[in-house]
């Protein structure tokens, strides 16, 4: 049965692949909001905010980056929870093939769909002037950060996906992962926070991301934030897989 | 496929115990079903029908008893179990984005057949569902989805089909289109288990019915048999019409107090 883990899994991923191909809607509405904004950021409040000799857009793109893999995986656990209704996922866990498979095949379409998300939220900010210097080296790790970030939510993502009851449920989780970005250095250097609320958003997991990701972009040594974020995402995929897969078990056992 | 290994059932159920906490659904459920034949599960909604399905899909495990499906037992060999039948659950489980075409052949991939768009287009052929193959499951009539959904069932021809409740839901003429379907698939030798909670269903279609009720079999035979074992019971439903008055105060709905004011003016005038 393993031998085919692979090939099924592959197949299952090829059609849920179609489902993001064929509701385009569902990438610009997960694009819609970063883009607006990063627009509102830019052209707005942009002006107010003391960020030094940085470009504002430059300054803001990775807080926007990471809100645009927290909506996209709300419909990870829309696309996994419509499966669980459905009665197709009960079609498939009945049939002679690699059960985990159906589950892989949700978790790398979503890999895939939030990279198309994020790849058009980058060509947005060129267009609005976002620059940087970084060499190949640099946007690898920027992309390997989130991969690593994406992966983590995704996970985080199945979880609703499995348990919820409404569509409604399986989405709301992903607003407070939409809002964490805001308390934290995403969008206005946290020195101007009081005290409590700088405290809270200097340790919260962003924070360390959107340094690392601004510090690659920037061509700056990134210091000792990279491996606070690492720890972050590889601690949130691990807590994640393991809840999932628990919740897995408790739903089909 | 039809040899002579009539050593075993297709199905076998002994002592078939399910509860779900201190809710017994399953009580001790006992039945064969014969190679080749249409065995109707017949009982009220909750009687239990859908989960004896689900363990012999080996999707739920049962808390006591064993069960087996073409020889195989559903706890200790799932795996050949699984290669052994195919489900055709209560709510059809055909994938909506994907035409009907894609659908098949996405379940003939899944099994590793090797020419999937044959066996998709054979069954779309048998289905009455060529013309629309290309279409989008979602713009699908009840009727049509139901029957795209048994023939994702005989992709790789599973010698044991479970239909559970297969028309409930559709109008009276997607049932008739369902029921030459599965007529269609006994008289090629597969075994179908079908659960219903229509008895017209059940005696249109089965070889043999059981009745299950409260968790347990209560009766199992061919409807000759059944109908011998309770030559008095015989129960009549009789289409209820509704009196003047009923529709009278349907259509008034609401506007009771009006109504009654208006009787009142009326009498005194």
């Amino acid at each position: 049965m393993t031998t085919y883990f692979f090939a099924d899994t592959a197949v299952l991923t090829g059609r849920t692949l179609r489902h993001v191909t064929r509701s385009v809607d569902t990438v610009i509405t997960t694009v819609i909001t970063p883009v607006a904004m990063m627009l509102m950021f830019v052209y707005v409040f942009g002006g107010a905010i003391d960020t030094g000799s940085v470009p504002y857009v430059n300054y803001m793109l990775p807080g926007i980056l990471l809100i645009t893999v927290a909506s996209g995986i709300s419909y990870t656990a829309y696309r996994l929870f419509t499966d669980m209704k459905g009665g197709i996922f009960e079609r498939f866990r009945s049939m002679p093939i690699a059960r985990s498979g159906v589950l892989w095949a949700h978790v790398l379409t979503s890999l895939v769909a939030n990279l198309i998300s994020l790849v058009i939220v980058v060509g947005v900010a060129l267009l609005m002037g976002f620059r940087t210097g970084a060499g190949l080296p640099a946007w690898l790790a920027v992309a390997g950060i989130l991969f690593l970030f994406t992966l983590a939510l995704t996970w985080l993502a199945v979880i609703p996906g499995l348990s919820a009851t409404s569509v409604e449920g399986a989405g709301a989780f992903a607003y407070p992962l939409v809002f964490l970005p805001f308390v934290s250095s995403a969008f206005v250097p946290t020195q101007t926070m009081p005290g409590p609320v700088r405290a809270f958003a200097e340790h919260q997991p962003v924070t360390s991301i959107v340094n690392t990701i601004r510090d690659l972009f920037a061509q700056r040594p990134v210091g000792d934030d990279i491996w606070t974020a690492l720890a972050w995402c590889a601690g949130t995929l691990v807590a994640a897989y393991v809840l999932a897969m628990a919740t897995y078990r408790r739903k089909v056992a | 496929m039809t040899t002579r290994s009539t050593a075993h059932p297709a199905i076998r159920v002994r002592g078939l115990e399910k509860s779900y906490g201190k809710r017994e659904v399953l009580r001790g459920v006992d039945f064969d079903v014969a190679r080749g034949s249409i065995f109707a599960l017949l009982g009220s909604n909750g009687a239990g029908k859908t989960t004896i399905v689900r363990i012999l899909a080996t999707l739920l495990k049962a808390n006591a008893g064993t069960a087996g499906v073409h020889g195989f037992d559903v706890a200790a060999q799932p795996a050949n179990v699984r290669e052994s039948l195919s489900l055709t659950g209560q709510f059809a489980a055909v994938d909506e984005i994907l035409s009907g075409r894609e659908n098949l052949v996405l379940v003939a991939r899944l099994r590793h057949l090797k020419d999937p768009g044959a066996v998709a287009d054979d069954l779309l052929g048998r289905f009455s569902l060529t013309e629309a193959g290309s279409r989008k499951v979602s713009t699908y009539s009840g009727g049509m989805r139901r029957r795209l959904d048994i023939a994702m069932s005989l992709v790789g021809d599973p010698p044991v089909i479970f239909l559970d409740e297969p028309t409930t839901g559709l109008d009276p003429e997607a049932r008739i289109e369902v029921w030459r379907a599965v007529k269609e698939l006994a008289g090629s030798g597969t075994t179908v288990l079908l659960t219903t909670q229509y008895l017209d269903e059940a005696e249109q279609l089965a070889d043999r019915i059981a009745i299950l009720h409260q968790g347990r079999i209560i009766a199992n035979g061919t409807l000759a048999e059944l109908k011998r074992l309770f030559p008095p019971a015989t129960v009549e439903y009789v289409e209820k019409q509704p009196t003047l008055e009923e529709i009278f105060l349907a259509i008034i709905g609401g506007d009771n107090s009006d109504a009654a004011d208006t009787e009142h003016l009326g009498g005194q005038g």
